[in-house]
This record gives structure tokens, sequence and C-alpha cells, in this order.
């Protein structure tokens, strides 16, 4: 796996709000690579910046009020921050695509299906004829398993069912075969049948076109089914980075084990869910330590003062969290947490 | 569609035959007699009762309208009782005079205020945005008569570049087909008479179009700002679609929408309400032909040119709601 090479790499990103309330850090100095061919999950509760991190990556941060303060998104070594808007819009949908949470609403209500897919396609393919692009369109839908592919051309996003719409973003998304495929929660607001689905769609996709994934979701539970390394985020930075297996066996940050637990177990129908006490904080609100320890049942002293880095504590293990700066914890805090 | 049409083409029956009937009785409850006015103060009594017999004004007023529902049913609508003329025929050219100025303002109006509203959300906060919400709040609150008067002293007195009253040259009269004068003298390949039927358009459509454009321009602007936050329309720049395109295609054919139904109700506004402009530019239109009707108290033109424009107002309403079923699929009218 280390042997792949890094298609996409993000240093140092910072994405900040500029709004009447002051500048708010929503992605706050992350840094992580994607490489080629592997489907990559982030993962954290709703606000910790996963949105901002991909609309960062594409070019589409609402501005204003949104603006990338610092840091570089490299792709094959250009720097995409450097871009200006025409170069960018070479990129987007031909070399990175996105897919979001809302399949209801993330088609034009007003164009056919086949409007909307070829449009994606002349975009970047000028001298193509209507008709190719049909048949490519064509040929799309029935790669991501719609059914009547050349009636459905002809019909409007209304007349389609969530799943179906999802399945005509992603193909719609890879109808350039981008490299790049961002997919923003995109099972979220599917019943959990579809969801299964699109997933399962969306390894095999990742198989037969060897086009990288950069899984969003707020879901332990989908990272486990389809991703192979996992960053968790909190609060706008990498608390925790590692590969699906090893995160789920061993977690280190308190907040990993808290998502783990909360990951619904399908063998106990009537458990009652756990969840994280307390909310995410708005983001440039913990001013001071660590972001997550007022919600940490291990934070002790230090945690209200420092904000931990991300400490190496395995080969492709990363942890922010005083209790893995390994050796350099004090004697007294390791009891202190042991006594816990 | 076509089924749609026709229901609603039969509703219209009832909302036409109460237009009718209220218009009927309020012209009635306007002091004055048309027989009186007709003959003058110095008429004597006698010949009042025979005119007011011969129009058939002594009759109690429900055969009176009995009479007038039987001959609008027929396709009659009445006589003047001051020319004698039909009005039908009577009405033709101001109707057709009122038409193309409506139209020519309602065609400006929305060309420059759906624009300025989509340059505007699109800019959002920028100079033009600021700059162009200005004046359309202006627009908006300026009295017409004033905008008419400044446009004539300015255009037509001070630089003495457009005529500021009629249709067309006297000298050199519009041969009338349709009464809509571009179209006549482009089918007469009078190309002369078209850029004077053009230059006097100009001012009065000004004036006619201000209100309407700024009301255009504001109901574009938020209805764009609205869909330009909507998922589709991210979807349409992450696929790398020009922003150009994102707004001319992607968000205008949503936002436009409810502005459609702004761009009818101004239409409607100015097919009735144009009768300041008509005056302050001597426009023969309707507005004023009906004015001058209710002066003489020629109720069946009163009340044939009021139906007519009343008929105008609703087929108006019934193309935006045609539009909205062709532009938005969704819209099935079953
Ligand atoms: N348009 C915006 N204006 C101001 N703040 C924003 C905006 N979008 C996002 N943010 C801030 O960024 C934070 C992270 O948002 P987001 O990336 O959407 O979270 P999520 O991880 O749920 O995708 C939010 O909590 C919010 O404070
Ligand atoms: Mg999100």
């Amino acid at each position: 796996m280390n042997s792949r090479k890094e298609l996409l790499q993000v240093r140092e990103l910072e994405t900040t709000f500029f709004t009447d309330d002051g500048a708010i850090p929503a992605v706050d100095h992350i840094s992580f690579s994607l490489k080629e061919g592997e489907i990559l999950g982030i993962v954290g509760e709703s606000g910790c910046g996963k949105s901002v991190t991909s609309l960062s990556i594409m070019g589409l941060v609402p501005s204003p009020p949104g603006k990338i303060t610092s840091g570089e998104i490299l792709l094959d070594g250009k720097d995409l921050t450097k871009l200006s808007q025409k170069e960018m819009r070479k990129i987007r949908g031909q070399e990175i695509a996105m897919i979001f949470q809302e399949p209801m609403t993330s088609l034009n209500p007003l164009f056919t299906i086949g409007n909307q897919l070829t449009e994606a396609i002349l975009i970047h393919h000028k001298s193509w004829s209507k008709k190719k692009a049909s048949a490519r369109a064509v040929e799309m839908m029935k790669l991501v398993g719609l059914p009547r592919a050349e009636e459905l051309l002809k019909e409007y996003p209304h007349q389609l069912s969530g799943g179906m719409r999802q399945r005509v973003m992603i193909a719609m998304a890879l109808v350039c075969d981008p490299k790049i495929l961002i997919a923003d929660e995109p099972t979220t607001a599917l019943d959990v049948t579809i969801q299964a689905q699109i997933l399962q769609l969306m390894k095999d996709l990742n198989v037969r076109l060897n086009t990288a994934v950069m899984l969003i979701t707020h879901d332990l539970g989908v990272v486990a089914e389809t991703c192979e390394r996992v960053i968790v985020m909190y609060n706008g930075q990498i608390v925790e980075e590692g590969p699906v297996e090893l995160i789920f066996k061993n977690p280190e940050h308190p907040y990993t084990k808290g998502l783990i637990h909360s990951v619904p177990d399908m063998r106990f129908k009537k458990q009652r869910l756990f969840s994280i006490s307390g909310n995410v904080p708005k983001p440039g609100t913990v001013k001071q330590g660590c972001r997550f320890a007022a919600r940490c049942e291990y934070a002790f002293d230090r945690c209200q003062q420092e904000n931990p880095n991300l400490y190496q504590t395995a080969e492709q293990h990363k942890t922010r969290c005083f209790l893995k700066e390994g050796k350099e914890a004090s004697l007294d805090d390791r009891t202190a947490i042991e006594s816990k | 569609m076509l089924h749609y049409i026709g229901r609603r083409l039969l509703q219209l029956i009832p909302v036409l035959l109460g237009m009718t009937f209220i218009v009927f009785l309020i012209i009635r409850a306007i002091p004055g007699d048309p027989a009186q006015v007709i003959l003058g103060q110095q008429a004597t009594k006698e010949a009042v009762a025979a005119l007011r017999a011969s129009l058939g004004l002594d009759n109690p007023w429900y055969i009176q309208y009995f009479h007038y529902l039987g001959d609008l049913l027929t396709g009659d609508l009445g006589e003047s009782m001051r020319t004698k003329v039909p009005v039908a025929s009577e009405l033709w050219p101001y109707l057709g005079a009122t038409l193309e100025l409506s139209l020519c303002a309602i065609i400006l109006a929305v060309i420059i205020g759906v624009n300025a509203g989509i340059i505007s959300a699109w800019f959002q906060n920028s100079w033009f945005d600021y700059a162009a919400m200005i004046i359309a709040l202006i627009g908006v609150s300026m009295p017409i008569f004033w905008l008419g008067l400044m446009e004539q002293w300015i255009f037509g007195i001070q630089l003495d570049m457009l005529p500021t009253s009629g249709r067309d040259d006297a000298r050199n009269p519009v041969n009338p087909i349709t009464y809509l004068y571009i179209i006549d003298t482009i089918i007469q390949g009078r190309f002369d008479q078209l850029v004077v039927v053009i230059q006097h358009l100009i001012l009065p459509a000004i004036a006619l179009a201000t209100i309407p454009m700024a009301i255009i321009a504001r109901m574009t602007r938020s209805s764009m700002l609205e869909v330009m936050r909507s998922d589709y329309v991210r979807t349409a720049r992450a696929k790398g679609q020009k922003m150009f395109w994102v707004v001319y295609k992607h968000a205008l054919k949503n936002a436009i929408i409810p502005v459609l139904t702004v761009i009818g109700l101004q239409m409607g506004m100015l097919l009735g309400g144009a009768i300041l402009t008509e005056t302050i530019f001597s426009w023969p239109g309707i507005g004023r032909y009906i004015y001058d009707a209710i002066g003489f108290r020629d109720y069946p033109v009163i009340q044939s040119g009021i139906l007519v424009v009343a008929f105008m107002f609703i087929m108006i309403n019934l193309l935006v709601d045609i539009l909205y079923s062709i532009i938005d699929p969704r819209i099935k009218y079953n």
C-alpha cells in the first residue's frame, strides 16, 4: 500500500470564514494525502470541517465569506490553491469530481438527466458531438447500475428515487474519468439498504476504474465497510489517522474511541446508542488546550493548557493526544489516567 | 396541456360574467346622464327623453344588463352612444396603440430588470449591486408623470432628440393594418416610418418601463440569491462549468419562475394602468379611450373597454401559468 503514488497532498491547509462574528478557522492546518486508487475515509461529527476540507480541494469554498488562508493542495505537483479560476475549472470534473449528500437537491430539477450528464461530458470534451456524449452518458449510467439508461436520459430528477439520483450523481462525477472522487456524505440521506448498495457501487467502481475515493462521513460504520485508511477530524483538525483495521482494533484518540462506541451494533437491536456527551465546539472557540478536552473522559491538566501535536505512534498511525506522546508523557499523568 | 388550457378558458366565463355585472353597476352609479351629456345643457327635456328611449336607457337596469349580455354572447361589444360606431371597430386602434407601447415597455423592463437582478446577485455586494439596487429603489418610488415630464423636457425640449407626443409623424402617417405600427411599417416595407415609430415609442416606453423594471430587478436578485446557494448550482460548478453558464443556465431557469408571476402582473398593470403615461405623451391608447368615454358617460365603450382589458389581463395570467409548466416539469396541470 505504501508503494502507491500519492495523488493528492494537502499540506497545512487552513480555510477560514470571515464572518460578522470574526474569523472562523473551519479547517485548521490539516495535512494528509490521498494515494492512487485508495478509498480514504474522513470521519467526524457534523461541524468538524469535513465538507469545508473537500470544498477547499475543489476550490468551491463559498467566497465570501470563506477563503483558503494558508497551505497548499498538490495534485501531480501542481498547487491547486494557486490556480486561476479557469485552470481550476479544468481540474473540476476532469481530475477531481465530487458528489454531495443530498441526491434530492443536487441535480437541477429543471433539466433532464441526459442534459445534465452530457453537459458534464461536453464541458471537458468540447469537440465531442451530442450523440457521442449521449452514448458515453448511457455507458456510464449502465456502469453505475441504472436500468433503462436510454429512457432515463429524457427523464427529470423528480421522476427518480433517491438511490437512483445518487447513482446518476456518481455517473455524472465519473463520466470524465477523474483520478479522484470526493464523496461528501453520499449515503447519509438514503435509507439503509440503498446506502449499502451505493457504498458497494463505490467500492466496485474504485476497483474497476481505479479512481481514488475520498469518502466523507460522520458514520464510522460506513468507513469500516468501505475504506482502507481513515482520517478522524475534530473541530477543524486531524486527531487520528491510520489504516481502518488498526483504528478499529486499536483506537488511540479518545474521540475515535467514542465514535467507535457509537456505531450501532446490529447484533443488539434494542441497545441504546452510545453518544459522546457534549457538542463539537464552534471552530475557533477553543483558544487554549486540546479541542476535545471538554468532552474527554481522560483529560488532565495539561490538556487544558496546550493542544497536543499529531504524534506518529506507529508507522502508519498518528494521534493527536498527550497520552500518545509516548515516553514523553510524565509518570504522574500515566498514573492519573490509569486510575480512571 | 390543451385540456388544461380549455378548462382554464371555461373557468374564465364566470369570472368575466361577474366582472361585466360589477362594471355595469359601477358605471351607472356615476352621476350624470349620457343623453344629457350628448345633447348638452340646453337640450329640452323631451329631446333628452327621446334620446334616452332610443339608447334603451329608459328600460330598468336589469333589462339593460340582459340586453348587453345578449349582445356580448353574439360577440357584439355594443356601439358607442356618442359616435354610433361599433365599439369593437372603434376600440381596436386604441388597443393596438396600448399593446404596442406596453409590450415594448415590458420587454425593456424584462431585459434590463432581469439582467440587472442576475448580475447584482452574481456579484452580490459589489458596486454594481449597490448601484443597481439604489436605482431600483428610486425606480419603484418614482412618480411616473414626473419622470415622463422630465424625459420630455430633457430629450424633447432641451436636446431636441426625440418626439414627445403621438405615435407617428402627422405629416407622414402610418397606414394601419394591425395598429401595431412596428409590425405595420415592417409589413409595408416602410423602414423610414419604422424609425419614426420607434423614436415615438422610446420616451413613453421608458417612462412606463421604469417601475416594472425596478420591481423585476429586485425580484430577480432575491430569487437568484436564493437559487445560487442551492445544491444543484454547486453541482454545476463541481462539473467545471463556467460561471456564466452556471448562472444563466442552471440558476436563472430556476430563479425566473417566481419572477414570471411578477412580470405577468406588471404587464397587466401596464395594459390597464397606463392612462397617466398615455396622457402625458398624447398616446392614443385604450386607457385614454376609456377615460374619455367616462367623461361622456358612454356606457357601452366603458363596459366593453374594461371587459377587453380584463380579458387580456386574464389571458396574460394564463400565459404565465402555461410558461410555468413549460419551464418546470414538476408542474402537472391535470
Ligand atoms: N458558509 C459558511 N459560513 C460560515 N461558516 C461556515 C460556513 N460553512 C462552514 N462553516 C463553518 O465551518 C465549520 C465546519 O463545517 P463543515 O465542513 O460543513 O462541517 P462537516 O464536518 O459537518 O462537513 C462549521 O461548523 C461552520 O462553523
Ligand atoms: Mg458536511
